[in-house]
């Protein structure tokens, strides 16, 4: 029987060949794990490569004040086959959801994990932390920020999963009762202050436990796209190194273009074409849903590539406007059914005039957009039956 | 909503190839010709691609099925199809539960999963070899 060491020092490579999966098999997962970290396909050996060398790494996923919504996502991921495989790849010693262990037991394999791999684990966070009463969120008596704040001490980097995590989410949204903070505000607010506890207790060189020089790797939505919570596990697993990140720690990979500038629908935009009601005849020709609400030039994600529901469509595909779930604050950011600004000019004549300032046209728009939704976000406005029934 | 409003949202309903049929086919054959005056293949994932609705089936369409078909069965099925396009192949793997993991459009003599592997050959000949030995 192997010990507990070999299989913890076992490459991926390994522990597929001794699942009997045979080398085309191996190439059949690297060419869709590819796919899933929206690499290129030219890099498919690279991704043999590395991951013939991958060692297992531990996780320790820690859930705040959130909905489960997040671990929803993952566990219904539809590439079935590669998401076990890579489950089977990473040691994953502590969810409160998935494992079987409870109470004492299940803070013990937290604290074990820890203790073993300090300073190489992945912490994955979904959730807000709440600092006006410790009370309203704790696991086995400990306060979410006490846990996050012990438990991120040894962490080798931090994911924050989902909204609420990466931005604060609904628990942040006004009037914020529980005082919830995303993951990057707290490392910023406590992660100079000393972490006691287990950590002091049990590790014998904490002299590496700063929370705040962890890097922060943030994967928002409302919940996020499955196969981008397992991209960003992959991209670790496959390089040991976090991915390229965008201003506020997103990887640009999957969060690099705006739903706008990736949807299939914007060359109705272009033309000025825009569905006026939910039921008039441009809604039923598929035109643009920008006069609904859409907050697609707002939102960076990978819905309109990516997709959901095993790739059958995404939010606009549907008929619906993009929320901007994956944006800060997308709770307070005005009605899901107002529109970000409405141009002013006919944007095909305007284009016929100025094709080469289209691209100064859309930063305009761009800047009106993001003064509209901040201008939102401080009157609180609301969603009203009113929006919902559009002339 | 009705048939008729679903086939109107079908943008590539007509025959105007339109957005990402007409650029993917100029890409593919830009491709072929890398392929024949370089020997260099190329693979598209049409994952990365925002595809309106009816565009993939429009271009698989055009694309059409050529003299060759394969299925392996390697962590759930995958189909390799030559196109009518000779060194355009339509690579689909599926999961375990069939749905659809990848969708490669590769320009290449032959996809590289179809050939057999080294380390497979290797395991083959040693099963081989201690099967003869027990007869």
């Amino acid at each position: 029987m192997i010990d507990n060491k070999n299989l913890k020092d076992k490459t991926l490579g390994d522990a597929l060949r001794s699942q009997g999966i045979s080398r085309r098999s191996f190439l059949k997962f690297c060419a869709a794990t590819a796919s899933m970290m929206a690499l290129p396909p030219s890099m498919i050996p690279a991704i043999a490569e590395a991951l013939e060398k991958a060692k297992k790494p531990s996780v320790i996923w820690l859930s705040f004040q959130e909905c489960t919504g997040c671990t929803e996502s993952l566990t219904r991921a539809h590439t079935a086959t590669i998401e076990n495989l890579i489950f089977d790849s990473i040691s994953l010693d502590y969810h409160h959801t998935l494992q079987a262990a409870s109470g004492e037991a299940a803070e013990e394999a937290r604290t074990e994990a820890m203790k073993e791999n300090w300073g190489e684990y992945l912490l994955v966070v979904d959730g807000s932390i709440p600092t006006k009463d410790m009370g309203y969120s704790t696991i086995a008596g400990m306060s979410n920020l006490d846990m996050f704040l012990e438990t991120a001490a040894g962490a080798a980097a931090i994911i924050s999963v989902g909204t609420c995590a990466a931005f604060g989410g609904i628990p942040h949204a006004y009037p914020n009762p529980t005082g919830a903070y995303s993951v990057y505000d707290i490392i910023k607010k406590y992660g100079d202050q000393k972490v006691d506890g287990v950590t002091s207790a049990t590790i014998t060189n904490a002299s590496n436990g700063r929370v705040s020089d962890k890097p922060i790797i943030t994967v928002p939505g409302c919940p996020p796209i499955p196969v981008v919570i397992t991209g960003v596990l992959t991209h670790y697993l496959t390089f040991g190194s976090i991915p390229e990140l965008d201003h506020l720690g997103r990887p640009k990979a999957f969060y690099g273009s705006s739903i706008h500038d990736r949807c299939y629908r914007r060359p109705f935009y272009d033309k000025g074409l825009f569905a006026e009601t939910f039921d008039d005849e441009g809604a039923k020709k598929g035109w643009c849903l920008y006069k609904l609400g859409c907050k697609g030039p707002t939102t960076y994600n990978a819905c309109a590539t990516t997709k959901w529901n095993n790739g059958t469509s995404f939010p606009i595909e549907s008929g619906h406007p993009c929320l901007g779930c994956s944006e800060p604050d997308f709770w307070d950011g005005g009605g899901f059914y107002k529109a970000l600004s409405i141009p002013t000019i006919d944007i095909a004549s305007a284009s016929i005039y100025a094709a080469a300032g289209a691209a100064a046209a859309g930063v305009a728009i761009g800047a009106l957009n993001k003064k509209k939704k901040q201008s939102a976000i401080s009157d609180h406005s609301k969603t009203t039956i009113d929006d919902l029934e559009k002339q | 909503m009705s048939g008729s409003s679903i086939e109107q949202f079908n943008i590539q309903g007509s025959n105007d190839l339109t957005w990402n049929v007409m650029p993917l086919l100029h890409q593919i054959k830009h491709a072929l010709q890398n392929l024949l005056e370089n020997n260099v293949s190329e693979i598209i994932d049409l994952r990365s691609i925002p595809l309106a609705p009816g565009e993939e089936d429009r271009l698989l369409e055009i694309l059409g099925e050529g003299e060759v078909s394969a299925q392996l069965n390697a962590l759930g099925l995958s189909d390799v199809t030559e196109t009518q396009y000779t060194g355009v192949w339509l690579v689909t793997h599926h999961n375990d539960e069939n749905e659809i993991i990848s969708r490669h459009i590769e320009i290449t003599y032959i996809p590289e999963i179809l050939l057999s592997q080294k380390e497979d050959i290797s395991l083959a000949y040693d099963r081989l070899a201690i099967s003869l030995d027990e007869k």
